[in-house]
């Protein structure tokens, strides 16, 4: 199952998003959060980013949902510090953050793959709500 | 111009005590067009990499600005955490192994850091963001290369590069959420890195800077 990593600046929208995303799927998708830093302020972190990477991987891959700006950089930055074999099986979804997550998670519960989980991510963007 | 290893380290010195000196101005920038913590993030990152100096006394420039450069990726938080840090790893990749730096490889440096800064945030110039501070001074030090002192072309540059973010719209980072409310502000990432290069300068050339 392709594991699902959430990067927000804030540890509290990052953990939000996952209390109202395991309320649907009751941990059946392997799902992390890195929000804020590492000494509790709003930001990214890194080490943080990479090591949430690290714990829901598989071969199966690891879709990476970003918030704004430094998530972005401070994601690939984690990506790339990672070892070449694993690296190739973690992208970034250019995708709403909330939405986005949301999308993906379910997609990942149906078993479906790397690629198809991020088209999924992606698509919300495009979601209407009216 | 040759800086060896003990300069380099005091060059880093002097900006972390221009960084800590300039924390509430980048922060007052900041707070106008973002989100109001690069003073703070930027700080923090380099009194981080000030705690790490002594270690370093006898490495070759390569090691120490790869140091400088994981440092401020894990310490800094911000946006500006990934772009410095970039830019100093970028750096120490093409300094590795030296002990000694003359203008040509310093030149290499300044180029490697811009390369790694532009790649990383996708920026150019005229987006408002350091690059329209970094790039301006990498051309006129490449320019003035064999001039008495390519440093301070560079640094003049600098300044007026940040002093044209003046009358430019940010298209990056949380600014560009402002649109072109965010004109009349000076981006604090082109302050920064000014004042990085006005720390190097004044630590090269301390009657002119």
């Amino acid at each position: 199952m392709v594991g699902i990593v959430l990067v927000s600046h804030s540890e509290k929208i990052a953990m939000g998003a996952q209390e109202l995303i395991e309320q649907m799927t009751k941990g059946s998708v392997p799902l992390e959060v890195a929000g804020g830093t590492s000494d509790a302020r709003l930001g990214t972190d890194v080490n943080l980013i990479m090591e949430k990477i690290e714990k829901v991987y598989s071969p199966s891959g690891v879709l990476v949902i970003v918030d704004l700006g430094s998530a972005v950089m401070s994601a690939q930055m984690a990506i790339e510090s990672m070892e070449e074999e694993k690296r190739k099986n973690v992208i970034i979804a250019d995708a709403p953050f909330l939405e986005g997550a949301i999308s993906a998670v379910m997609e990942s519960s149906f078993g479906k793959g790397l690629e198809e989980v991020k088209s999924a991510a992606e698509a919300a963007k495009n979601l209407n709500k009216l | 111009m040759t800086i060896d290893n003990k300069v380099l380290l005091k060059i880093i010195e002097n900006i972390a005590v221009k960084v800590k000196e300039n924390k509430e101005y980048l922060t007052e920038l900041d707070s106008a067009i973002g989100d109001g913590d690069h003073g703070i993030n930027m700080d923090r990152g380099f009194q981080a990499v000030q705690e790490k100096l002594p270690a370093l006394a006898d490495k070759d420039c390569g090691t120490i600005l790869k140091t400088v450069g994981i440092t401020l990726v894990s310490t800094v938080g911000g946006a500006s955490g990934p772009l410095y840090g970039t830019a100093f790893m970028r750096a120490g990749g093409v300094s590795a192994n030296k002990y000694e730096l003359n203008r040509e490889d310093f030149l290499e440096i300044l180029e490697a850091a811009l390369e790694g800064i532009k790649m990383r945030g996708k920026a150019e110039r005229g987006d408002k963001t350091i690059v329209d501070a970094l790039e301006p001074a990498v051309l006129a030090f490449r320019e003035n290369l064999q001039s008495p002192n390519p440093l301070l072309k560079a640094l003049e540059a600098a300044r007026e590069g940040v002093d044209y973010t003046k009358s430019i719209s940010a298209k990056k980072g949380r600014a560009s959420y402002l649109g072109d409310r965010s004109i009349g502000h000076q981006d604090p990432g082109a302050t920064s890195c000014c004042l990085m290069l006005e720390a190097l300068a004044e630590t090269l050339e301390p009657q002119e800077a």
